[in-house]
Order: structure tokens, then sequence, then C-alpha cells
């Protein structure tokens, strides 16, 4: 220890500290140097600018990035919203000031005020919002009067803007003031308070990619917070433009056809995976989430008994009764259990054990093979080909179809739907399987639960021979300038999720039953035939069991929700598909006299639209 | 076995200069929160003086023993640091974007602010058994670079970027302090003439905007640049003789960022001009002055690079901040020593003081 500071050397290092002590002596004259300077030199004007306290700072709001559909058809862009402000300071006297206000923008002055004084802490420099979009003749009064009104700021902000109004609001979504929870998750970093931001559907999926970076500018301002003079500005950068893979012509007739039901609708291109449409009814109105609504609108929204917020397609679970048949059809004939000649006798009813299992056709199908009990929805049959499986043989076949598990679409909430095995009710319900809830599940009912989306991307595989496609929602996405934003992460390619477990022979009999079944003699889809299209497709008829009623719904309520729920699902045309379509009507008793006609006229608009003829 | 000496030779100067500072923080502080409503502006005065008070403790416990067990416990005070640094990492409470703070019950602490102290310490020690005449060589510079390393990867990743550069600052000035063999310079030269440029090269875009940004603040005139202005004006508006105590427009107007904490000297030099902002000024200058005699007399190579380095570390604090609030240097978050608000920074610098009081009252010893 101390080496060197007892010898001659600490002169030494005693010369290193008196350096040191010059270099700090001449820092501190650089610091003096520019206090000097700040003060002393430029003194003057910056009383000046001190005493204007005129440097101001502005946000620019960037706009939203626009959403299209596939054919670059505009459904969504930013209007502009002219927002009042107020900057107490400037604003003196205030009581006098939002007193001529309130005329001008119809809002009692007593409740502008009370608005104002409930805002303790706010900076008496900065501006306060007091009304949002006040039109554009209440902008036209008020600029006029401009020095009638000092400290009043009206500043152009885009407001979001859902041009067709209810269609295509579950997979669109909307936007929504952020609440406090968002604004803490630490999941919108760039947000404060009072911004809008994505809250379901695509604006919520892609709303960083929506969004834009906000600009603004430092500016100065006269004694009555007038504009004199910009200093800076950085420019807002509008966010990016969406273009979606639905159809806006098909989607809006696939609406129309749900008016007045409950249900949804989705169709896709069976060769890429891209949606086509997708519908949910009861629809909502986009604009009043942007325009806010009342507690009461709200709530009239989330206790409507249709559930309107829902994405039925998507997030909807339902039985899905005789459309299931192709899934326990597949595992039958890969199994070996029957072959395309195989018949099993129909006597409209089945014994097991001590329970008999009806055929919906009470005198049955007679001697009946695999093709025409697709055909004609032959239950028996299929309870047979369900017992000789076993439950968990056909929940195997089920999942490989893609049943039982999220499609994978970038949407909230997503449902994974259920498909039971004998396992899984172990788990549940402690007790174990009976061998007559394979039959029910052999018909699509029992424990079985399906999205609306997740029978479609079956029914589209069956329709591509065998591949499973990631449903697309997402086209391109493009900058403003449009250039092309490519990012794996986006999906917007095609993107193979697995295969059927199915060979060509099985999904060739399973077609031709398909086929059948609306063009046969006894098809239970006759309905849905179109005169120059070859449709091939499936009906369900999904009985409602145990649902739990309320206790005040009354009686035309408790039998509505009595009737079986309507499925179809089809795709067209039958040799070389171009879409493929799933149907629900929620409570529509049966698959073919209410949903067949919807996919029809679907598959009828989407065919004979010019584009895909060409 | 209480030595009179220690009585006689303490530094009363250094004490005058902290009570004088402990005072004008709270009248400037009792300014600079004007702004906000007058309940949290009595609660962080009082907390501010609470802070003052458990420093003045701190202060006295760092000069009763011998500064000589610190060169024992240097390693040992490191790496509780260094742990203390690893806790925040993973479980520190998360504010403004980073995570800096402990939460100890009332108390939140800011562990970057007294490993510090703790790396000034360890350079110390391990420069007293390496310096010599003929400087450091490349291979004793090593374990320093490794004892700075990781503090600064630590706070960075928090992220605290003005504390991390602080502390590389003061490992850098130590080092040069005790002198680099020539040969060493020539290399770490060249190293950094290649490695800066492959840095940048490396960067991504908007990591370079960032610096460049970190480095011309007017490059972000919504963020940095407005600041500065607006701090520039509040410094320039008090021209000669201030606008009077409580009386800066610029200040109680809510026009400055973070007016208690790292722009606090625009409220002083507001309200007090130049001639205040000069006084102030020459106060730090004495404090600076006084500690780099304190290492000057020292008679012991760990006592006189401690003390070195402590003062380094104050001076760093002082030219940075008020650097920064008149625009002359990037926009960071280093506080200016006791007159920010805040109890991590007050404390360290109580300590800092009484280590320097301890070296100073303990220079008889080596006779």
């Amino acid at each position: 220890m101390g080496k060197y500071l007892k010898t001659a050397d600490s002169d030494w290092f005693k010369q290193r500290l008196i350096v040191v002590m010059y270099c700090v002596i001449a820092a501190f004259v650089v610091l003096i140097c520019r206090l000097f300077y700040l003060q002393v030199i430029e003194g003057n004007e910056f009383r000046r600018l001190s005493e204007n306290n005129c440097i101001r700072l502005q946000s620019i709001d960037p706009p939203r990035g626009l959403i299209y559909d596939r054919n670059r058809v505009l459904l969504v862009d930013n209007r502009p919203s002219f927002d009042l402000s107020i900057i107490l300071k400037d604003a003196k006297p205030v009581d006098d000031t939002v007193e001529k206000l309130s005329g001008y923008i119809k809002v009692p002055a007593d409740v502008l005020m009370s608005k104002i004084k409930k805002c303790k802490g706010i900076s008496i420099y900065k501006p306060f919002l007091l009304k949002r979009d006040i039109g554009r003749d209440a902008l036209a009064a008020i600029e006029a009067h401009k020095y009638d009104f000092p400290g009043i700021e009206i500043n152009v902000r885009p407001r979001r803007h859902y041009i067709n109004r209810q269609i295509a609001a579950h997979l669109i979504g909307y936007l929504s003031k952020i609440n406090s929870d968002e604004l803490k998750s630490g999941k919108y970093p760039a947000c404060r308070s009072g911004d809008f931001i994505g809250k379901f559907g695509v604006e919520k999926a892609y709303g960083g990619y929506l969004r834009g970076k906000p600009g603004g500018r430092q500016v100065e301002v006269n004694a009555t917070g007038q504009v004199v003079r910009i200093l800076r500005t950085v420019d807002a950068r509008p966010g990016h433009n969406i273009y979606l893979t639905i159809d806006l012509k098909l989607q809006q007739k696939a609406e129309e056809l749900l008016e007045g039901v409950a249900g949804a609708v989705a169709a896709i291109d069976p060769a890429t995976g891209e949606i086509l449409a997708l519908a949910s009814s009861p629809s909502f109105d986009q604009n009043s989430f942007v325009n806010g609504m009342s507690h009461k609108e709200w709530h009239a929204l989330v206790s409507n008994r249709f559930r309107p917020m829902e994405n039925k397609a998507v997030q909807g679970e339902y039985p899905p009764a005789s459309t299931y048949k192709i899934v326990t059809a597949i595992a039958g004939l890969e199994e070996g259990i029957i072959t395309k000649d195989t018949r099993f006798y129909c006597p409209g009813h089945y014994k097991c054990g001590d329970r008999d299992f009806r055929c919906w056709k009470k005198v049955g199908h007679g001697n009946i093979d695999v093709v025409t009990s697709l055909a004609e929805s032959c239950d028996v049959f299929f309870y047979q080909v369900g017992q000789k499986l076993g439950i968990d043989r056909l929940a195997w076949y089920a999942k490989a179809c893609g049943l039982g598990s999220p499609t994978g679409i970038n949407l909230d909430q997503e449902t994974s739907g259920l498909i039971p095995t004998a396992a899984w009710k172990k788990r549940r319900t402690g007790i174990a399987w009976q061998r007559g809830e394979t039959l029910s599940v052999a018909i699509g009912q029992g424990y079985n639960l399906v999205s609306p989306l997740q029978m479609l991307l079956l029914t589209s595989a069956v329709a591509n021979g065998g591949i499973r496609y990631k449903p697309l929602i997402l086209k391109t996405i493009e900058t403003a300038e449009g250039k092309i934003i490519s990012d794996d992460s986006l999906h917007t390619k095609r993107e193979i999720a697995g295969k059927l477990p199915a060979s060509r022979q099985t999904l060739a009999i399973v077609k031709k039953g398909l086929w059948e079944a609306v063009n046969g003699r006894k098809g239970t889809a006759r309905i849905a035939r179109i005169d120059g299209i070859a449709v091939s497709g499936k009906t369900g008829t999904a009985q409602v069991v145990g649902r739990q009623q309320d206790e005040d719904s009354d009686e035309e309520d408790r039998a509505y929700h009595l009737k079986p729920h309507a499925w179809f699902v089809a795709f067209a045309p039958s040799d070389e598909p171009k879409i493929a379509v799933a149907v629900i009507v929620e409570h529509g008793e049966h698959g073919s006299s209410t949903a067949a006609p919807i996919a029809r006229e679907l598959i009828r608009t989407y065919l004979s639209s010019s584009r895909v003829v060409e | 076995m209480f030595d009179r000496r220690l009585i006689r030779y303490f530094d009363w100067v250094l004490l005058g200069l902290t009570i004088i500072f402990g005072f004008l923080g709270l009248v400037i502080l009792y300014s600079a929160v004007m702004a906000g409503d007058p309940g949290t502006q009595k609660i962080l005065c009082i907390k501010q003086l609470i802070w003052y008070s458990v420093g003045l403790v701190l202060m006295v416990a760092s000069f009763l023993f011998n500064y000589k067990m610190l060169e024992r416990w240097a390693h040992a005070i490191y790496v509780i640091c260094i742990m203390l640094l690893i806790v925040v990492l993973f479980f520190g409470s998360y504010a403004g974007g980073a995570r800096r703070w402990l939460i100890l019950g009332p108390v939140s602490i800011q562990p970057s602010e007294i490993v510090k102290i703790a790396v000034i310490i360890i350079l110390a020690r391990y420069y007293s058994k390496h310096a010599n005449i003929g400087g450091l060589t490349l291979r004793e510079l090593v374990m320093p670079l490794i004892f700075t390393l990781i503090p600064f990867a630590l706070i960075v990743n928090q992220p605290d970027l003005g504390t991390a550069i602080l502390i590389i600052l003061i490992a850098g000035s130590m080092t040069v302090f005790v002198k680099i063999e020539k040969r060493s310079y020539i290399y770490i030269t060249a190293f950094c003439f290649i490695s800066v440029p492959l840095i940048l090269f490396l960067l991504k875009g908007y990591q370079k905007q960032r610096i460049l940004t970190f480095l011309n603040p007017d490059r972000d005139p919504l963020g940095a640049g407005y600041h500065i202005i607006q701090s520039k004006i509040a410094v320039g508006s008090g021209m000669i003789s201030g606008k009077g105590f409580l009386q800066g427009t610029q200040n109680i107007l809510a026009f400055l960022p973070e007016q208690h904490t790292d722009f606090i000297f625009s409220v002083l030099a507001e309200e007090w001009g130049f001639v205040g902002s000069l006084v102030m000024l020459l106060f730090f200058l004495m404090l600076v002055v006084r500690g780099l005699s304190i290492a000057y007399g020292c008679r012991d190579t760990f006592g006189a690079i401690l003390a070195g380095g402590i003062t380094i570390l104050i001076f760093w604090q002082i030219v940075i901040n008020i650097g920064m609030v008149m625009g002359l240097m990037p926009v960071v978050g280093v506080p200016l020593p006791f007159i920010s608000y805040g109890g991590s920074s007050i404390i360290t610098m109580m300590i800092c003081i009484g280590i320097l009081m301890n070296i100073s009252m303990r220079r008889f010893m080596i006779e």
C-alpha cells in the first residue's frame, strides 16, 4: 500500500491532481460563460419569449390506415372531425367566452363550465377539450367570429368512419377510447388517455399497422393564443392501409340474407384459404363506438339476447349435427369399417343397449350405402359406423379434420370448440363414457361443439382434395404510398395447416355423397340446387338440449330457444370448387329449409359475378 | 481510544458547504414544486427534508469508521450493489418505461445511484495496488473494464442511459487520472477508431436515430428539443438579477419538464438570475476544489484515489446536469447533486461527503 506516495514520486502524483484542478476550473468557466451568454447577452430575447409564454406544442394525429376489400373497394376511411378546445389562460373572461360559445355548439353553458371545473389540475396553458366533432356549421360560425373567442382552439383530427353501416362489423371491428386498464397494461406505449384504439376484429389485430405515428408542431402564439408562427413541424406518419380478403358484394349479400335471424355465414376460396365473407347476425353500428355511446345504448347492445357483439362465425359454438357425418364417413372409410359398397339396413331406428336411437326418417331408409346415407342424411347408417369406430378413433379423425382446436384466424376470442373423448368425459364429469353416447357423437350431437369457421374449413378441405389451409383475412398491407409490407407474421400468404386424414378415394366417395345431397332425387339439400352450377353440400339440424332458460323468459322466447339450429355447408362448382360456404341459423329449425337457401344465394352471387367467371 | 486529532482535523468547510447546499436545495425545491397542487408540494418538500436528515445521519456514519475498512470491504460492497441491480432488473417496479426502483415498504430506492460509489471504491482499491509511474498496461486495465461494464450493462438494461454513461465517465476519468501507459493509449485509441464505425454499422436505423437525437436534441422538436428550448428560455429569462423567489413564470406555469428533478437548475436560474446561478456555481466549484485538495493532502494511495474518484463523480454530475439545462449537453437523466429532488440521489451525495470527510480527518494517520 502507498507504494509511491511516500517516495519522491508523490510530487508527480500531485502534479496530476493540479492538472485535474485546471480541467475542473476550465469546465466551470465554460458553464459560467454559457450562463452569461444566456442570461446577460441573450437575456432580453429569452425574457420576451418567457413573458409571452408563447412556445406551445401542438400534436398532429396521424390518419389511421384505410381498410379495403379484396377488389380495392374502400370499407373504412377517416373523415375530419373538428374538436373544440379552450385554453383557460387566454380565454379570459372564461365565463363570458363559454357563454357565447354554448350557443354555437348547442351545449348549455353550465354543462361546459361544470366540465371545466370538474377537471382539477389541468394546466391553464394547455388546451382542454370541450367538445369533439362540432360539425362544419358550428366550425364556420366560430371561425367567422374568431376574435370574439380568445383562447378557443379548433383542431382538425381524423376520425374513423365506417362507410357501410353494419357491414362486416365483426370482422373489421371498431375503434373506441383507450381505457385506463389498457393504458396501464403497457401494450400501447405510444397512446395517451383520450386516444382511440382498435378494440375488436381487424382494427385490433392489425392496430399496430393501422395506427401510424403522431407528429407535432412547435408554434409561437400571441397573447390571445392565436398561432403567429410555426417554428418546427414533425409530420404525422399515416398508418398502413389494409386490403382484406373479403368481397364487399358477397359480404353485403351474406348480411342481407341473414337479415332478421341470428346466425353466421362464412365463405372461403378453397384453393387459397382466403375468407371471402364473414358475417354474423345481428350486427352493430361501428360508428356509434367512435362517436361514443351512452351507457344505455351500450347496455342494450351487450344484453341483447341475440348477442350482436359476438362474432358467431368465429366465437360461436354449436353442435355440428349432420354436417359432422362427413367426419364419420371419412373415419369409417379410412379405418376399413365400411367401403363404398357396404350397406346397412335402416328401419328408422337403431337399438343400442336398452335405448332406441331414432333416424330422422321414421319409416327408415331401407338398405343404404355411404353415398346415399350422406345424401339422405341417414342416422342409422352412421350410428353403426360410429359404434364400430368407438369414440376415441372418431375423435382422432375429428381432430385431424381441424375440429376441436382454433383455426388460427387472426381474430380475437376464437373458440376451439369441443371434440369429446372417453378420457375427456372421465376427467370432466368423473363418469365413464357410455356406449350410447358414441352414437350421438357420430351424428354430430352429444358433446360435440364446433364453430361455423371450423366447419367451413373442413368443407373447403373436402372441396380442394384434402388440404386444410389456414384461414386468411388479409390480402396485403401497404404503406400510405403504396409500398407492400412483407412480413411473415402478417399471415397474407397461403399457409397449409394440415391435411385431411383421407385418401383420394375416400374423398371422392364423400364428395359424391355431398353432390347427391343437393342433386340426388331424394337428397336433403335439393333446395340448394342452382341451374348450371353443380353445388355439393350437407345439411344439419342441431338439436338444442339442456339449454338453461331464464326465469323471466316468456313462452314465446322459450319456444324459440327450443328450436334446433339449422346448418348448411356447401361448395361449388363441385368438380372445380371456387367457393365453400358454411351457414348457421340459430334456432332456424331445418338446415334444408333455412340455411341451405342462404348458401345457395351466396354461391349464385359469387359465381355469377363477372370477376370469377373470366 | 479516541484520538483528539480527529476533531482537530475535522473538515468544517465540507460540513458548511453541505449545510448550505441543503438549505439552498430546499428553497429552490419549494419554488420548483409551486406548479403542482399545494398538497403534493408540501409533501415533496417534507420528504426532501427527511432525505436530507437521513443523509446527514449516513454522512456521519460514513466518517466514523476508518476509511481503510472500505478497502478491505470493497469487493463485498461491490457484489452487494451488483446483486441489488440484478434484483431491480427482475423485481424492480416499472415506471415511466423503465425498471429502476426497488420498493421497500414506504420508500423506493434506486440502486443505480449507490452503485456509483461501489464502483469508485473497487476501482480505487485496484488502482492503489497497480498504479505506477509508468502508467497502467493493457493487461492491468482488464479488471477495471470488467468492474465497470457489469453495472453499465445492468443499468443500460433498466434502461437508464444517463446513469450508465455516468459510470463509464467516472471510471474513465479515474483511470486517466491514475495514468495509463503511452502504449496502452495508442491501443485504446486505435481500438476506438475501428470499433465505433463498426458499431454504427451494426446498429439498426432507429437506434442510430436515437443516438443522433441524444447528441442533438434539436432533431426531436416535440420531445427533448422542446424541453431544451423551454429550459433555455427559463434560464435566459432570469437575466442578471432573476425574476425573484416564486416568481419564475416558466417554472410556475409548468412549462419546464421535470422541474423538481433534472431541470431544477433552470428554476434557480430563472428566479435568481445570473447572480444567483453564479453563486451556486461557485459553491459547487468550492466543493470540487475542496474534494481535490483532500486527495492532494492524503498520503495514502487508496485514500487519494478514492477522494479523487468521489470528487470526479460530483464534478461530472454537476457539469452534465447544468450543461444539459443550458443546452450544452445531451438530455440525460442525471440529477444535480444536493439540489434535485430524490432520496437516492441525496443520500448518495451525503455518503460521498461523508467519505471525503473521513479521508480528510484521518490524513494525519500515516505520518
